[in-house]
């Protein structure tokens, strides 16, 4: 082996390694010997750092000097519930800086829950030639004038998905800074924008651009105005459409009806505030082609849905409000025999009585008629164990399970039993389980179901579970895949996590919020463990000034090749070895 | 209860068993492991009630972390303020994005700044029918920081020292309490506790309505 590998000219590995794209596979061909090493981080192209303070950007340069695409991560998951505070960090310009230098031939940047400046945007914009690509996924800190920036000077950008981002006092102009000679644009979604973009840019954008595919229009686009932009553009095979509301005219409607007709490669469908359901019609004729619907926004009740529903039969992923309501689901079920994925988001998630006659049965049917359902995100208000098995068993292919009873600690409504059998066997029976959220009345015994099965679980989160530190252990001591852990509300303490140290390093991520966790645990993980970040968040003021014995608000625990960080805010501290030594 | 840190060695290899026994707890599934149970405080089975967690009991600070209702009552701190009319709303529960809730209108969250507090909360201005809720909430959010800068003065966020004012949707910063409840929710964009000292700038209004008890 080693022998041939010597006497394969580099030309042509580098040809065999262009083959070769996904991360696992070139670490795997980089470790082989030195020789492929070099040949392998000179022609690596993608970057994919899942943490960004996992690794300091001159570390990445100084390995894949000719990088073409990077993709970090900030801010953990609980950042998106507000767990996070405001000023913890994700701070993406450091590494703006440092690629405007080393890779001036970068073409596409996708971020996720990470801080963007204007500033950033702008230098983006005058440093990467041929820039292409932009995804700003849950990010933050930049407003229209850095979006104005890109417009105006990314020549042969392709992309631009601000999916979820939060972009501060937007105003529509920017969207005129796409010169006209600009007509590349692929994909633009600015679903997340909260004002009005600059309609006759927006339609003289959409009309010069032949192959645009994409676009995920704002809430402030009008019906009426949807069907000039989709005449113009009936290649699209992505739409997200604005505000589908507006008083009921036999015009307006023919309109909308006739434009969407043209569109002959719509797959995906998404957007739809505001229903008025009298325009429902209108899409009833592309039904059968689509892929993917997004109606987590559409406040229609359970017939329309029903009556949309059924039309789909090539659907493949739904997201879709709770007002589709268990009827709505058998519905689904019956007709959607190609479903892959169901995100059943809650209309009240704070109202105290059910608004709506979803239940577990709802699920129930669904894992019944979709035997091809793999993921799932369920919210609704009670659940059995009896229902969980029989989801289990129906969809042993599952790969992520969600569930959110909105009510912490719910047991099994009818049999007042903690929900452990039930999450228990869904990690027995479904193998290939990568994602679990867990929800409801759960003891140790759910952690112990899991530690023992779920062997190629990735991802799990955890709250208002679990008992004692013996449940904390089973999970860290048994999932022997686990990359990502984040608990919220649970009795775990110190005794697990000291005992499992080393697994920590295995992980990309552990997130522990208003558990009993100790500051004198966190100090001496610290001192022990110099690859992993410490980093206790705390708004209550400095840990010394309670005694050891106290538990910390939030911990979060990274491993690490970077050291400590030093753009931390004042309620957060690294505990390594010399804060250890600082605070006692 | 603290474990025996000084006497406790990290495995760097096979986690699990050993370090378990040194610390004298035993792995045994939860039917046996009661004594893990008692040293823990914490009692078999029992649904700890939910409202419990959320029970607001922001009194003296504790130096006092001994207890497992310590962590309760931290959770305090951390919790959104109760609102009168629905159910007592605990931070990030259930896991909901800002966005998808903002979508569903039923929600108006904006970010509310304290002149010296080191972090910014957010707050649902549909969850409160009057601006006395609105400050009864701000005062539970930041009472907290409250106590520990201004020592021996048990005063509120709202009383002298600092002012609420908000942004509204030109971008004026004006005193809350000017315009009806309903007009001010839907022209905030974002709210902050000022100090009296920069408060002096913005338009005047009645002294009536400065009081932390009305509205």
């Amino acid at each position: 082996m080693l022998r041939m590998a010597r006497s394969l000219p580099e030309e042509v590995l580098e040809h065999v390694f262009s083959f070769i794209h996904s991360d696992k596979d070139r670490n795997a061909i980089s470790m082989v010997c030195k020789s492929w090493y070099e040949i392998e981080r000179w022609c690596r192209r993608r970057i994919f750092v899942g943490n960004c303070y996992a690794v300091n950007p001159s570390m990445v340069i100084r390995r894949f000097p000719e990088v073409r695409s990077v993709e970090l991560k900030g801010k953990p998951h609980f950042a998106d519930f507000n767990l996070v505070p405001d000023g913890w960090g994700g701070y993406v310009y450091p590494w703006i800086a440092a690629m405007a230098n080393a890779y001036p031939w970068l073409e596409e940047i996708s971020l996720k829950r990470m801080v963007v400046t204007d500033e950033t945007l702008e230098l983006i914009a005058k440093s990467f030639k041929n820039f292409k690509v932009l995804v700003l996924s849950s990010c933050e800190g930049f407003s229209t004038d850095g979006l104005a920036a890109i417009a105006a000077n990314c020549r042969n950008l392709r992309q631009l998905d601000l999916r979820e981002s939060e972009v501060d006092d937007p105003s529509g102009h920017w969207l005129s800074h796409f010169p006209d000679s600009f007509t590349s644009l692929v994909s633009l979604n600015i679903s997340c924008l909260g004002s009005e973009v600059n309609f006759s840019a927006l339609e003289h954008l959409v009309g010069r651009c032949p192959n645009l595919r994409t676009l995920r229009l704002n809430r402030a686009v009008p019906l009426d105005r949807l069907a000039n932009i989709l005449r113009r553009a009936p290649q699209l095979v992505e739409l997200g459409a604005g505000t589908y509301s507006a008083e009921l005219r036999p015009d307006v409607f023919s309109s909308i009806a006739g434009a969407f007709s043209g569109c002959k490669e719509l797959k995906s469908l998404s957007g739809f505030w505001d229903v008025v359901p009298g325009y429902l019609p209108a899409i009833y004729p592309i039904c059968s082609s689509l892929t993917s619907l997004n109606l987590s926004y559409a406040t229609i009740q359970s017939p329309d849905l029903v009556k949309l529903v059924s039309q789909c039969q090539s659907l493949q992923r739904l997201w879709v409000l709770d007002y589709i309501e268990d009827i709505g689901l058998e519905a689904l079920a019956a007709f959607c025999k190609d479903l892959q994925e169901l995100r059943v988001f809650p209309s009240e998630p704070f109202a105290l009585e059910p608004n709506v006659s979803l239940t577990e049965q709802g699920l129930v049917s669904v894992s019944e008629g979709c035997l091809k359902l793999h993921s799932v995100l369920y919210f609704c208000r009670q659940m059995t164990n009896d229902a969980l098995v029989t989801i289990a068993r129906n969809c042993p292919k599952m790969t992520r399970f969600r569930l959110c009873i909105i009510e912490p600690r719910t047991p099994d409504y009818i049999t007042l039993q903690p929900l452990d059998d039930g999450f228990g066997a869904i990690v027995e029976h479904c193998k290939d389980l990568r994602r679990l959220s867990l929800s409801g009345l759960l003891t140790d015994r759910v952690f112990e179901y899991i530690g023992t099965h779920a062997k190629k679980l990735e991802m799990l989160s955890v709250a208002f579970a679990g008992d004692s530190d013996l449940g904390l252990h089973h999970v860290l001591y048994g999932c022997e895949n686990l990359r990502k852990l984040e608990i919220r509300d649970c009795p775990f303490g110190d005794k697990a996590l000291l005992a499992n140290a080393a697994k920590l390093e295995t992980m990309r991520s552990l997130w522990m919020s208003s558990c009993s966790v100790s500051f004198g645990a966190c100090k001496l993980l610290g001192q022990k463990m110099p690859r992993l970040n410490i980093e206790v968040i705390d708004e209550r003021g400095p840990p010394d000034s309670r005694p050891e014995s106290c538990p910390v608000e939030k911990l979060y625990i990274y491993r690490t090749l970077a050291g400590p960080r030093f753009d931390m805010p004042g309620f957060v501290w690294t505990m390594d070895e010399d804060s250890a030594l600082r605070f006692s | 209860m603290s474990p025996e840190i000084g006497t406790h060695q990290l495995e760097s290899d096979t986690a699990g068993d050993m370090n378990f026994k040194e610390t004298e707890l035993t792995l045994a599934l939860p039917g046996e492991s009661r004594t893990l149970k008692e040293m823990n405080g914490g009692t078999i089975g029992t649904k700890r009630g939910f409202l419990e967690t959320v029970d607001l009991n922001l009194g003296s600070p504790r130096a006092d972390c001994s207890d497992k209702d310590r962590n309760e009552s931290e959770n305090d701190v951390l919790t959104a303020a109760k609102p009168p009319a629905a159910k007592a709303q605990v931070v990030g529960w259930p896991p909901v994005r800002d966005y998808r809730k903002n979508a569903m209108k039923s929600c108006k969250y904006v970010k509310v700044a304290v002149d010296g507090a080191p972090y910014l909360r957010k707050v649902n201005l549909e969850m409160y029918n009057s601006y006395e809720q609105l400050l009864s909430a701000l005062e539970d959010m930041f009472s907290c920081f409250t106590i520990r800068n201004y020592l021996n003065e048990r005063k509120m966020v709202n009383g002298v020292e600092n002012v609420p004012t908000y942004e509204d949707k030109d971008g004026d910063w004006m005193m809350l309490g000017d315009v009806p409840w309903k007009m001010f929710v839907e022209s905030c964009k974002r709210l902050r506790l000022m100090k009296s000292s920069e408060a002096n700038g913005l338009a005047p209004r009645t002294p009536s309505k400065c009081s932390s008890t009305s509205g």
